[in-house]
């Protein structure tokens, strides 16, 4: 929807605050990774909805610091999920909105200007050729997609980032190790779009919809497994509902329950989950990471104080694993989180997103845990205990 | 040097603004008053950047308006003569908790979430007394408007519970008020000249207080409310007085509002008691519940509203903000005689009636009832200018309706305190003016106010 459709709610924000904290009523820190980094009143959801609806009105001029505070939202849904108010499914749909408006005039920051570029260009944010899109299959047996019963989409992140390389292989080995009947689209994937829909760029969001879905429906696709959950997240709330779509722990959950996937081995090892917010918030799954940990043996599965719809965001949606808006530092979302974990005793910080990881990943470093606190993608866990 | 790079200087840079988007936020607040002009916004971590933005203000003669929550709906902490805004929020550490002396020392941003969820987690029997407000507002600020909070009815309006402080002086030096000047122990204030008034009140126009000792209380294992109804103002005296004589409220609220339609043309009276047993519980229950006459009706069944709305500590106040689907509400903190109650509320339903404004009518004993805080929220649609206009008219005539009666305005917007001042006594506003002169030579601090 456009900005002029939230006409009715955009002023109804008191900016009580209740949004950058958490549902259990723990005050004790700020839940919002904008507002906690930055601290001034106009980088929090409701700071955001006075300046929006103060540049509509012209009462302010659009600037560069304007489109820098709204580009810094991640859309983790934490304003969401806890906004006392009628209206709060929308607050971050409208910062959405006044994205799609700046991109409509032309007032896209040069940071994101250039991922999306890339992304029209290129098919991913790095600028990285289409034909080394499956380069990290090599040495595995994942093929290409021929009427499997599952596509195995594997994501910009998935595709290019070195860390996020080895999660796709990991993931890959594992899903072949079920027995599961999987191809991915290899030169032929496309960026799934979530970012850009974030961005605010709903043309390009609309183009690689309808190239996406045109592939699938070339390819006979009926069934959609994703490595991210961005991925997920577009592909289930905003593509046509023509294929049936699982994030990945979903399904590993459905073949340990079947008795499909077995651990042999046994890992000790202390784990915290960390929830991405795209799985999260945005798709309310919560349980099936934590039930596939559950089942490995010899995991100890250790909460972090703010964990489900109250998990803290690492910083990454909305394309800042690219932008880096929050431009690192002690505040930034991923040390806080990376420090949350460390506190929780746990050896490994389990991840289902190959974005949380890389966020996290630099944030163990930063923090000078990388003795202490090792991130793991629950595909790599489960790859080790078979 | 300019004035932004000399604060650059003090304070790290992401906290120093003068961007055209911090300085319209800062310029405002969710209330019904005009935005004002505010020329810098600055962050503080330490109380040495503090005495520094203060020796800086002296040397270039730009005023300073320290901000907590900046929820005061009526605009205190947005400067009146421009200048620089200091948000306090980063000075956001709770120092010390005093179990046994029940008291916990935090620094001006910790807001009063914060405070209640570390004693919740860490000393879970004892509780501070908690504003109406959301948890983002800061203890410090709602300290030194002399905010209430639910413990008010019972132990006093939340400024007579300040142990003591630290405060930045105008001139710059950093002062100690109360046992913290003479000890390491923040454990009163009394026994000395009481110099903490000289920051209550006052609306940040004497120093910036920076840490503060608030006192701590039991927090009982059953809380609870009951439910009254009556359709008679007259009774409302009585009732306050009665339920005092008893030693039994914790909390009180008188409220009427227009929405939902149930509660229309209807007085709701809700106690909140306490307990540590069901024996004790029940009761207090069945003492207050049988105590008043014919007039005034106990309901069985607490409508599950009320619940929602007075059994959370902080209770979601801020549901006002959209009765009228726009955003904003304030209202006017009219402090009363007990007996001024019926007419207060009689003719402010007049107002209401007569400027057409979305309310809720809400009282609230204080000082164990000594007084009452009689507060109509006027709530308005922020995208309606005629609307915020009317009700800019009924925040003027319940100011003039409060005065007349013989109450006084508690933390008044600048027309209230403009009201006050004319009514005040000359000797009076002599004195805060020599007050004033006295600790700020050079008048740096939030002028405009009190004036």
């Amino acid at each position: 929807m456009a900005l002029e459709d939230y006409k009715n709610i955009i002023h109804r924000c008191f900016r009580c605050g209740y949004c950058r904290f958490t549902s259990d009523c723990s005050y004790l820190g700020f839940n919002c990774p904008v507002y906690n980094k930055y601290r001034l009143e106009t980088y929090s959801p409701g700071g955001m909805m006075w300046l929006i609806r103060a540049w509509k009105e012209n009462e302010i001029k659009w600037t560069d610091s304007l489109a820098k505070i709204l580009y810094s939202c991640t859309t983790c849904n934490n304003c969401v999920e806890h906004c006392k108010f009628k209206f709060n499914s929308d607050i971050v749909n409208v910062i959405i909105a006044a994205r799609e408006e700046m991109v409509e005039n032309g007032l896209v920051l040069p940071l994101v200007g250039r991922f999306l570029e890339n992304v029209y260009l290129y098919g991913n944010p790095y600028r990285e050729l289409r034909s080394n899109r499956d380069k990290w299959t090599e040495g595995t047996k994942i093929k290409q997609y021929t009427r499997e019963e599952f596509l195995y989409y594997v994501g910009c992140v998935g595709s290019y980032d070195i860390r996020g390389q080895e999660i796709a292989r990991a993931l890959g080995d594992v899903l072949l190790e079920a027995g599961l009947s999987i191809g991915i689209l290899g030169p032929n994937e496309d960026c799934d779009g979530n970012e850009v829909k974030m961005l605010g760029e709903k043309r390009l969001f609309g183009i690689l919809v309808e190239k996406n879905t045109q592939i699938f429906n070339n390819l006979g696709v009926k069934k959609i497994i994703t490595l991210s959950p961005h991925s997920y997240n577009a592909f289930k709330n905003y593509y046509p509902d023509r294929f049936e779509v699982f994030h990945y722990t979903q399904i590993l959950r459905h073949l340990i329950r079947n008795g499909r996937l077995v651990f042999p081995k046994r890992l000790n090892a202390k784990v915290t989950y960390h929830d991405s917010c795209f799985l999260g918030r945005h798709n309310n799954e919560y349980e099936s990471p934590r039930e596939i940990l559950n089942a490995i043996p010899g995991i100890e599965l250790v909460e972090m104080e703010r964990n489900r719809e109250n998990a803290f965001c690492c910083g990454g949606g909305s394309g800042n694993f690219y932008t880096d808006f929050f431009g690192g530092g002690e505040d930034s979302p991923a040390r806080v989180r990376v420090r949350e974990a460390h506190e929780t005793g746990a050896d490994i910080l389990a991840v289902a997103c190959p974005t949380c990881m890389t966020m996290l990943s630099d944030a163990v470093k930063s923090e000078g845990l990388e003795e202490k606190l090792i991130v793991k993608d629950i595909s790599e866990i489960v790859k080790e205990s078979l | 040097m300019d004035i932004y790079s000399s604060l650059v200087n003090i304070v790290e840079k992401d906290f120093v603004s003068n961007r055209p988007e911090e300085l319209y936020m800062y310029s405002r607040d969710p209330g019904a008053q005009p935005p004002r002009k505010v020329d810098y916004v600055v962050m503080p971590k330490t109380v040495e950047e503090v005495q520094q933005i203060v020796m800086l203000a002296n040397k270039r003669r730009i005023p300073v308006t320290p901000m907590g929550g900046g929820f005061t709906t009526c605009a205190l902490t947005v400067p009146i003569k421009g200048g620089i805004v200091l948000d306090m929020k980063r000075m956001d550490k709770i120092i010390e908790v005093n179990e046994k002396s029940k008291y916990a020392v935090v620094e001006a941003g910790v807001s009063q979430g914060a405070l209640k969820s570390y004693l919740e987690k860490y000393y879970p029997h004892l509780q501070h007394s908690t504003p109406e407000a959301p948890p983002t507002v800061t203890v410090v600020g709602n300290l030194l408007i002399d905010g209430h909070g639910h413990l008010t009815p019972m132990h006093g309006v939340n400024s007579s519970m300040i142990n003591g402080m630290e405060v930045v002086l105008p001139t710059g030096e950093i002062c100690k008020i109360g046992s913290c000047s003479i000890s390491p122990c923040w454990f009163t204030r009394r026994h000395l000249p009481d110099l903490a008034g000289l920051f209550i009140g006052w609306f940040g126009t004497t120093g910036i207080v920076t840490k503060i000792s608030i006192q701590l209380f039991p927090k009982p294992r059953l809380r609870d409310c009951l439910v009254f109804s009556t359709d008679d103002p007259n009774s409302l005296p009585d009732v306050v007085f009665k339920v005092f004589q008893t030693e039994m409220a914790e909390n009180f609220f008188v409220i009427a509002q227009d929405k939902p339609d149930w509660m229309l043309g209807h007085i709701y009276i809700v106690i909140l008691i306490t307990g540590n047993s069901e024996e004790e519980f029940e009761l207090k229950k069945r003492q207050l519940s049988a105590m008043f006459d014919e007039r005034v009706k106990f309901m069985e069944e607490t409508p599950p509203a009320f619940k929602r709305r007075f059994l959370e500590v902080p209770p979601f106040a801020a549901t006002a903000a959209d009765f009228a689907k726009g955003g904003g509400f304030e209202y006017v903190g009219g402090i009363l005689p007990i007996e001024k109650i019926p007419e207060a509320w009689r003719r402010n339903l007049e107002i209401i009636r007569r400027y057409n404004v979305a309310f809720s009518l809400a009282i609230q004993p204080l000082d164990c009832g000594h007084s009452v805080m009689f507060g109509p929220i006027y709530s308005f649609n922020r995208a309606d200018e005629e609307n915020i206009e009317r009700v800019r008219k009924a925040l003027d005539e319940t100011n003039k309706l409060i005065l007349e009666l013989g109450g006084i305005l508690w933390k008044a917007e600048l027309p209230g305190q403009k009201l006050m001042m004319e009514r005040m006594d000359t000797n009076t506003v002599e004195l805060l003016k020599r007050v004033r002169k006295t600790l700020d030579p050079n008048g740096i601090m939030n002028p405009g106010n009190w004036e």
